[in-house]
């Protein structure tokens, strides 16, 4: 996993609400047995016509987003299933920050597992962020995860909130699996006395 | 002793590790495996030359891209093909069970789980797939994950993840007529909303769950995932234990008789503190309808399609428009009146046994509409032979429905059972996201007789009139 500490990008403005996996990745795209390649079906439905062709309206076809690396989205982004395919789309397409009011539990999970650092913050931050971003390339803003900080293009600086220990992992590029095999004694106990609370099992 | 919540009798006795600035690590009894989400796990394994640490612990069956036709010439798409092969070469590799197309217990996973005894109270269930949620029904703390999880659950039997927080819907009284588990959990989520239950565990109590079977309190946990909660779960009580005696996997002889005695003590104590409380009149709950693209937008089958000028929020009124732009629907079209081309009857709300039953007792000696095209999917091929044997395929073929094979079909239409642009669908399933059954698709949820009723019907219709 690709470490994450300063993000100085883009910004690109998707003030829906419940930006749902589906949106994100439509399920003909979960065939693959790769991680990566999904870049370019990213929001699918709503990025191209039925055809193929581009939808010139839609924000990440317009020249000013298309290296977007950051998304300010609506509250509830990433609800429905549990695919993974939905941040592995975000980052093959570039993305490796979101900051929306609030997000679907098992996404924003998903996201520290790939390096993608998602962001909470209240409405009326939002709204000034996306303000921001729709400057098209002006809006460059700076994700600065050591510091917790977020700043625009004005200079104002906005604070964030993130759980120390996904901090770390983020800031070191762990892998969840190597932290773990360090507890195997505490997992190995475990099992032992469920042997003998829960046969069953 | 501190009165404890069900959740936290459960997440306690799994705790493997837990320190301060650390995200707890905790310990998983069973896991579920289908396609879609699997390879990338497998994947990392063989990159990192890992093995699964306790290889039965996972049973794996392909549900998703499998045909719901004849299945003897294998899967005509490429792509399906190769992610079903890619599961049953990973199963055979690390030493995991598989459950092969053409084998009578193939199914939904979250169908055959339950019905193999694979799924037990009091145990932690984790899946690649958000609808884990169902295996709350036994008591077990069920939960989707994302593929690292997967890779993560198969090297070390473990999880790391916060602690949820506890919320208590509570439904009293008896269900009115004509209403079932699923009007239950759509009227739910009308009342709390797709991001509900974000952060939650929810525990489905009272006297209506209480007097649900296992298969409506399946559906109900089910869909605990569209209220935005991580699980749901309902305390195993004698209808759970009769469900999962004699199951292949449950325990046998003494064994049974010990787990029995430890599953009593599985509900929240009196006393205990839940985060948020919901309560809701059973009797209240009429045959409910969604309108719109989330499971939130429901509506009584006796109402009309909701106007967005009447709504405050400029946000959401925006969303409402879209959803009834997408949806081809006017505000204050009776939702009767909303004429539909497709039915599905399946997925793993609505596709075990009961579900069946129930539909076919509104099919029954009646005609699907000239203009729809109605199917019935099983949930497995458990289920599938059980209808038969009490003649419910012989119904519905009668009534003009199709008689498929068993799998996920059109609830997320990944084979090649989908709704073409703008159709309309009746659908028992738990997602109406647009293009989720299809691209450009239409989905309305409701129950399984009420599903059956608009195929008759020919458009969204009042199951009541059918019984
Ligand atoms: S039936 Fe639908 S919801 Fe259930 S596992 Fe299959 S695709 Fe997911």
């Amino acid at each position: 996993m690709d470490k994450f500490t300063r993000l100085t990008g883009v910004a690109a403005p998707l003030p829906m609400i419940n930006v749902d996996t589906d949106m994100i990745i439509p399920k003909q795209f979960l065939k693959t047995i790769q991680r990566t390649g999904l870049g370019k079906n990213l929001f699918d439905e709503m990025r191209y016509t039925q055809a193929g062709e581009e939808i010139p309206g839609f924000v990440l076809n317009k020249p000013a987003y298309r290296k977007a690396q950051i998304l300010i989205a609506g509250a509830n982004f990433g609800c429905g299933s549990s695919r993974e395919h939905a941040p592995w789309a975000l980052l093959d397409f570039g993305i490796r920050c979101i900051i929306a009011p609030s997000f679907a539990d098992i996404f924003y999970n998903n996201c520290f597992k790939n390096g993608i650092l998602p962001i909470v913050l209240p409405q009326a931050e939002i709204d000034k962020l996306l303000d921001d971003a729709s400057r098209g390339s002006n809006a460059v803003i700076t994700v600065d995860l050591p510091n917790q900080e977020i700043s625009g293009p004005d200079g104002g600086s906005i604070r964030f909130d993130i759980e120390p220990f996904r901090k770390q992992c983020l800031l070191n590029g762990w892998d969840d699996i190597g932290l773990t095999m360090r507890h195997g004694g505490a997992i190995d106990a475990f099992e032992e006395g469920r042997k003998l609370a829960q046969p069953w099992l | 002793m501190q009165p404890k919540t069900l959740y936290d009798k459960i997440w306690d006795a799994h705790l493997v590790h837990e320190a301060p600035g650390e995200t707890p690590l905790i310990y998983i009894d069973r896991h579920l495996v289908h396609e879609v989400t699997s390879p990338q796990a497998f994947e990392g394994l063989r990159m990192t030359g890992r093995r699964p640490r306790h290889p039965q612990r996972t049973l794996a069956v392909a549900d998703h891209n499998v045909p719901t036709t004849d299945r003897s010439a294998g899967i005509a798409d490429p792509e399906s093909a190769l992610q079903v092969a890619t599961l049953e070469a990973n199963a055979r590799e690390f030493g995991i069970t598989y459950l092969p197309m053409d084998d009578i217990r193939q199914g939904i996973v979250h169908i055959v789980g339950p019905e193999q005894g694979f799924t037990l109270p009091g145990s932690t269930i984790v899946c690649g797939d958000s609808h884990t949620s169902t295996h709350g029904a036994f008591g077990a703390l069920a939960f989707g994950i994302g593929t690292s999880e997967v890779e993560h659950v198969l090297a070390t039997q473990t999880l790391i993840m916060p602690r949820s927080k506890n919320m208590l819907i509570t439904v009293e009284g008896t269900l009115p007529f004509g209403v079932t588990a699923k009007d239950i959990v759509l009227a739910i989520i009308g009342r709390i909303g797709t991001a509900g239950g974000t952060g939650h565990v929810i525990e489905y109590a009272g006297s209506a769950i209480r007097a649900l079977s296992m298969e409506g309190r399946m559906t109900i946990c089910n869909m605990s995932i569209e209220a935005g909660a991580r699980a749901g779960l309902i305390a195993p009580d004698e209808t759970t234990f009769a469900y999962v005696k004699g199951r292949p996997l449950a325990p046998k002889g003494g064994a049974w008789e010990q787990a029995v005695a430890s599953w009593r003590t599985l509900h929240s104590d009196a006393g205990a503190v839940f985060d948020h409380l919901v309560e809701l009149d059973a009797g209240a709950i009429p045959p409910l309808v969604t309108w719109g693209t989330s499971p939130e937008t429901v509506v009584p089958i006796s109402g009309r399609v909701p106007d967005p000028a009447d709504e405050p929020d400029a946000q959401r009124r925006a969303g409402m428009e879209r959803a009834l732009d997408y949806m081809g629907l006017r505000p204050g079209t009776p939702m009767q009146e909303v004429a539909i081309d497709r039915v599905f009857i399946g997925s793993c709300t609505n596709g075990r046994i009961e579900d069946l039953r129930a539909a076919a007792a509104i099919a029954k000696g009646r005609r699907v509409a000239a203009h729809v095209g109605a199917m019935v999917v099983p949930g497995s091929g458990l289920v599938k032979e059980q209808a038969e044997a009490e003649g419910l395929d012989r119904i519905f073929r009668e009534a003009g429905f199709e008689w498929r094979e068993p799998g996920c079909s059109m609830c997320l239409a990944m084979n090649a059972d989908k709704l073409n642009p703008g159709e309309r669908c009746a659908s028992t399933s738990n997602r109406n996201f647009e293009g989720r059954q299809g691209r450009g698709g239409r989905t309305h949820l409701m129950s399984p007789g009420m599903a059956a009723a608009a195929a008759i019907a020919g458009r969204l219709a009042d199951v009541r009139d059918y019984q």
